[in-house]
């Protein structure tokens, strides 16, 4: 047992953030917003090899793991990278062209069931096919078939919508066993996304507070302030033993139940990214609750991933279902 | 990163499991909690069994009569102990988390060699002598005086919160041996042997009901200078060594032995009948089960994540904070859903018809205090945001 970086996924970390941090820096977010994806932007996070990173060398992979995944997508998530970013890396070994970027999918997971109102396409007018994960299998519509509407004001601004009324069924192209698979992975994803997420809102929020000066002194002195951050750094850390731990689960079952590795490490990342992009909205103040402010994207993209692979209190049930009763 | 345990690791956990199966029942349950001679006994009485079966001291040198185990023995240690339910480390707490790690850290030879065995045989029992009245979370304004007389100093002051007090043989304490130094700056750290002259002890009855800890008055109580553990005015940076210890592995067992008693209480909620169903059908109380478990679970994977660090590092890092911080909380909060779980039975504190009621609302009620000792989370967030996060430091 070794529950650290090796070398070797520390430079991975640095590499993706080295990228994500010249590629989406905060200062491009509002050129971003008038198109937040598109293919050239799928082509640049594929030849990072973000959607191949886990795939076999011989078909064109790195070969790499779920937690080194975590790691990547953990890095997407400090930058609020766009794009249906998740269901290109969990798909690309089952779908000719993903992985390269060639082939744009997205995807609903309707395992559970579905929402009120129309489905809520990510991207759905840049997508070549829909994939829609449900109890008994992967179904693949093609986005020619997708009759909807796209909607005017998106939550997230880097997360446009399509509002698909009424969805088709589409072909199945893989059995229950394989979309279950697909959403444990994609879950393991989301709960990385968080950690970002959770990471990023802190380091903004205490940066911001040793800056901002009243009573003639620097907020970040008070108590008030350093509590919530310290609670924020905590959930951060809390979340990132829980994400690790649920990738080295997915890629060796052997070492405990993954299931409920992932479905903790979900309750907790999300719970955590939730928190903190929430306390950051409040550490900014009043220029937390404008736009031009870094907080509202973060929060805006936790609700998104909320509602994305179940939500958290499906997690909570998931974990609750596999606690050991011996 | 890997979380697979290794081969030896295995060996290690079947040699243990087989022992614990067969030697915890037969220690038989603890004695009631007001019964000082008899607790002291069986807490004693088991120590001396784990050494006898080299399972004392699992984490320290095998020169000082440890284990010296590897890192990931120490965490299959404390998963199995858990897991067996083996009894609680009770009053040889001190010796064994704080007193004995200062002394391996700091103390010298002579003082190895006369308590480390001791201490893991459980014929040495700790207190702690930190806190005083107007010392507190600001423990470095403690006030009580070690003056030098000859070879000896002479003591006075006035401590609190001294676990164990009644029953220890040595007292770890912090003295001020110069009162003209700045309040961090004259702190000294020396054994007391609790048999001297001039000790008296006032128990205060807690909010169980029972006086674990005590008041202890010191007035010109003569303890010898060779007693002094490291340099003199160097107490207060050799009491942040004993809370590294404090704040890193030393919740591991504790955050294990939460994740078994979520299991227990998953396990009694299907029995437990309430609205013509069991309480496990309710969904609100899954999910609340499933919460508490998700943080047990991540707390677990952070122990794993810091003791890599200590592998790497040889020190508990600062995240211990945060690690306590997360652990004491969620301790309150799954007692808490236990206790809310008895529902009327948990107006009793005794455990009455087969159920854990009385256990689980006094433990409850036992894990107040680990949010205020060792450093109260609000210091705990101080810390945090300070020496982490580099935020402006309180007056000090």
């Amino acid at each position: 047992m070794e529950f650290q970086f090796s070398d070797d996924q520390m430079a991975l970390q640095e590499g993706i953030r080295t990228f994500c941090e010249g590629r989406f820096p905060f200062d491009a977010i509002p050129e971003l917003e008038k198109e937040p994806f598109n293919r050239g932007i799928q082509g640049e996070l594929a030849e990072m090899g973000i959607f191949a990173l886990r795939l076999p060398e011989e078909q064109g992979g790195l070969g790499l793991g779920m937690a080194d995944a975590a790691i990547v997508f953990a890095e997407l998530g400090r930058r609020v990278v766009p794009g249906p970013v998740i269901w290109g890396n969990v798909l690309a070994g089952l779908i000719d062209g993903v992985a390269t970027g060639e082939v744009i999918v997205g995807g609903l997971d309707h395992t559970l069931g579905t929402s009120p109102g129309p489905a809520m396409v990510e991207h759905g007018s840049q997508l070549d096919a829909l994939i829609v994960l449900r109890k008994d299998g992967i179904h693949r519509i093609e986005a020619s078939a997708l009759d909807g509407e796209r909607v005017k004001d998106p939550l997230d601004p880097l997360t446009p919508i399509l509002g698909v009324p009424s969805l088709p069924a589409g072909e199945r192209i893989a059995d229950a066993d394989t979309a279950s698979r697909v959403r444990l992975e994609a879950t393991t994803l989301t709960s990385a996304f968080f950690l970002g997420i959770a990471e990023s809102t802190q380091e903004y929020a205490v940066a911001y507070a040793k800056g901002r000066e009243q009573f003639d002194r620097p907020i970040a002195g008070f108590q008030a302030i350093k509590h919530m951050a310290a609670d924020m750094y905590v959930k951060q850390e809390v979340a990132r033993a829980a994400v690790y731990a649920a990738g080295c689960s997915v890629d060796d079952p052997e070492i405990g139940d993954p299931i409920r590795a992932v479905a903790s490490a979900r309750v907790v990342a999300g719970e955590a990214a939730m928190h903190n992009s929430r306390k950051c909205v409040q550490i900014y103040g009043g220029m937390g609750f404008t736009w031009e402010m870094p907080p509202h994207y973060y929060l805006k993209r936790t609700w998104v991933l909320e509602n994305a692979f179940g939500t958290g209190e499906d997690a909570a049930e998931t974990v609750a279902d596999h606690i050991r009763l011996v | 990163m890997d979380l697979r345990y290794s081969d030896a690791d295995e060996k290690f956990r079947h040699e243990l499991r087989s022992w614990l199966e067969a030697e915890v029942p037969l220690h038989g349950a603890p004695p009631d909690r007001s019964d000082w001679d008899a607790r002291r006994v069986y807490d004693s009485g088991w120590q001396g069994k784990l050494f006898e079966a080299g399972y004392a001291g699992v984490n320290w040198p095998a020169e000082y009569g440890g284990r010296g185990a590897t890192l990931t023995e120490e965490l299959v240690y404390y998963e199995e102990y858990a897991r067996a339910k083996a009894p609680y480390v009770g009053m040889n707490f001190v010796g064994l988390r704080h007193g004995g790690p200062t002394l391996i850290a700091e103390g010298s030879e002579l003082q190895k060699s006369e308590h480390l065995p001791r201490i893991l045989r459980g014929e040495e029992i700790w207190c702690q002598g930190f806190s005083e009245p107007n010392a507190g979370s600001d423990l470095a304004a403690l006030k009580t005086t070690a003056e030098r007389d000859g070879d000896d100093y002479v003591i006075n002051g006035h401590k609190i919160w001294t676990s164990f007090a009644q029953k220890a043989d040595l007292c770890e304490l912090l003295v001020r041996t110069d009162p003209a130094a700045s309040k961090h700056r004259g702190i000294s750290w020396v054994v007391m042997p609790m048999d001297l002259p001039g000790i008296s002890i006032q128990p205060l009855d807690t909010i169980r009901g029972e006086s674990d800890f005590a008041e202890m008055f010191l007035e010109n109580v003569r303890v010898p200078c060779e007693n002094l553990v490291g340099e003199e005015n160097d107490g207060w940076r050799i009491t942040n060594v004993t809370l590294r210890f404090e704040r890193g592995s030393a919740w591991a067992q504790d955050i294990y032995e939460l994740k078994e008693f979520l299991s227990d209480l998953s396990i009694l909620a299907r029995k437990i009948t309430r609205h013509d169903a069991t309480a496990w059908d309710d969904i609100g109380l899954r999910r609340e089960a499933g919460h508490l478990a998700a943080e047990a679970d991540a707390l677990w994977a952070m122990m794993k994540w810091q003791l890599g660090e200590v592998a790497r590092t040889g020190m508990p890092g600062l995240g211990g904070s945060a690690l306590k911080l997360a652990f004491t909380e969620l301790n309150q909060r799954v007692y808490e859903f236990g206790t809310r779980l008895m529902a009327r039975a948990s107006l009793s504190r005794n455990d009455l018809a087969d159920l854990p009621n009385g256990r689980t609302v006094d433990t409850f009620l036992n894990t107040l205090s680990l949010t205020i000792a060792a450093g109260s989370s609000q210091v705990q967030r101080n810390i945090v945001s300070e020496r982490i996060l580099e935020m402006p430091r309180e007056p000090r």
